[in-house]
């Protein structure tokens, strides 16, 4: 059997399919974990609608759960609150930085954002230049947009902030 | 006969998914490497939409249908989405001018939605609202560059408006299910969006240089299950799979 402090802990090794760099915990998208006599209970809030590495996520938590010895997994999806980029933790900003993406922005003032007005760029992860240009807002997958460094002149991902 | 709460999440969750398909059709089509993967990952979010939308709606009916069922094996007849998310995608201009024209309607609708007695309702409408700012801002910024671009891209924009406009007018049509669902406290009456609706796309289409056309007597009906032509087309593409070999899974 499982305690919630060893689940938790299998959970901070179960990496993101499509951003391996972070795991599903620093991604913030792991809400809660209970386990009991019966097995682990796991709540998982999802990225984005259309985000093809929510059921790999899925499977992937419970394939772990199971080999670290849970009797049993389950996967339940939660969508309120929905999940925001704030919830990426320090260490899952300071991983992707590594990586070569550039972290999020803070959302608090996407509510109020003008129709047709670019929220701040981020600075180069590889040069730290401020002067970067957006290339698309739309990038190899969901979460990330296009970006490229005017100073290194080097093409990265941002991890947008939603 | 649905009743009208599942009539109401039935008409989010088709004009989600049928946009969604039209839009996967740019697969390997489009203009630029960065505009293909723009209109994917827009389609893959409103078909995301509509996965949750059309699994709820299920839950509604209460008949043990699920996501693919209700997607697969219906009829033209019994989808419920607006008649302008239909329509051929036309060139690069017209579907970045339906997106646009579509997303700021969905937009207040997802604000609106957000306090909705349905809770999850509400909260599909809490996930989907950051997705469609991120489609509404990057569609309305094309939509002033090709607007407000050379004479060929002003020329086109302006017949897609003409030709998509007279569809618009659909999304504020009233009817007995608005009524019911907004007294209920359910969902938001979509004619009272309209304001909101034209205040922002007037905004965007001056700024664009494009005329807005004329009002005509013209109504769609496609939320009513009255489709065009183009409807029958798309589904027997999008079922075929399902139709020829029921229940079929990856």
């Amino acid at each position: 059997m499982l305690t919630e402090a060893q689940a938790w802990e299998v959970l901070q090794q179960v990496p993101d399919p499509e951003l391996p760099a972070v795991s599903v915990c620093e991604l913030g998208i792991v809400r809660e974990v209970h386990a009991g006599p019966d097995g682990v209970k796991v709540v998982v809030t999802p990225t984005y609608s259309g985000c093809p590495a929510t059921e790999m996520i899925e499977i992937a938590i419970r394939e772990a759960l199971r080999d670290a010895g849970a009797s049993s997994v389950t996967v339940e999806t939660r969508l309120s609150p929905a999940w925001t980029s704030d919830w990426v933790s320090s260490e899952g900003r300071a991983k992707l930085q590594a990586h070569g993406i550039a972290p999020p922005h803070s959302t608090v003032n996407a509510r109020t954002q003008p129709l047709r007005f670019a929220p701040p760029a981020p600075s180069c992860p590889r040069c730290g230049a401020r002067t970067t240009t957006r290339l698309s807002e739309f990038g190899s997958t969901a979460c990330k947009a296009l970006y490229r460094c005017e100073r290194c002149r080097e093409p990265f991902e941002y991890f947008k902030p939603i | 006969m649905y009743t009208a709460h599942l009539e109401y999440v039935l008409r989010l969750a088709d004009s989600a998914l049928i946009l969604g398909q039209r839009l996967s059709e740019w697969t390997g089509h489009a203009p630029v490497l960065e505009e293909e993967l723009a209109l994917a990952n827009i389609a893959l979010d409103l078909i995301g939409q509509s996965r949750l939308l059309l699994t709820h709606a299920g839950r509604l009916e209460a008949k043990g249908r699920d996501e693919d069922q209700l997607a697969f094996l219906r009829a033209d007849h019994q989808y419920r989405n607006l008649t302008l998310v239909e329509l051929p995608n036309g060139d690069f201009g017209r579907t970045v001018l339906r997106n646009f024209l579509f997303s700021v309607f969905q937009r207040p609708l997802w604000e609106a939605l957000l306090s909705s007695r349905d809770t999850e309702l509400a909260a599909i409408a809490e996930k989907s609202l950051k997705e469609t700012r991120y489609h509404l801002r990057h569609n309305g910024e094309w939509v002033v560059r090709l607007g407000d671009g050379t004479e060929e891209s002003h020329a086109r924009m302006q017949s897609a408006l003409d030709y998509l406009w007279p569809y618009t007018m659909e999304f504020f049509t009233e009817d007995a299910v608005d009524d019911e669902v907004a007294a209920a406290a359910l969902g938001v009456a979509w004619p009272d969006l309209q304001p909101a609706w034209e205040a922002a796309v007037q905004r965007v289409l001056t700024e664009a240089t494009l005329a807005i056309p004329g009002r005509t007597a013209f109504r769609s009906r496609g939320k009513l299950g009255g489709h065009s032509e183009h409807l029958g087309h798309l589904l027997a593409e999008m079922q075929h799979l399902q139709r020829a070999h029921p229940g079929a899974q990856w």
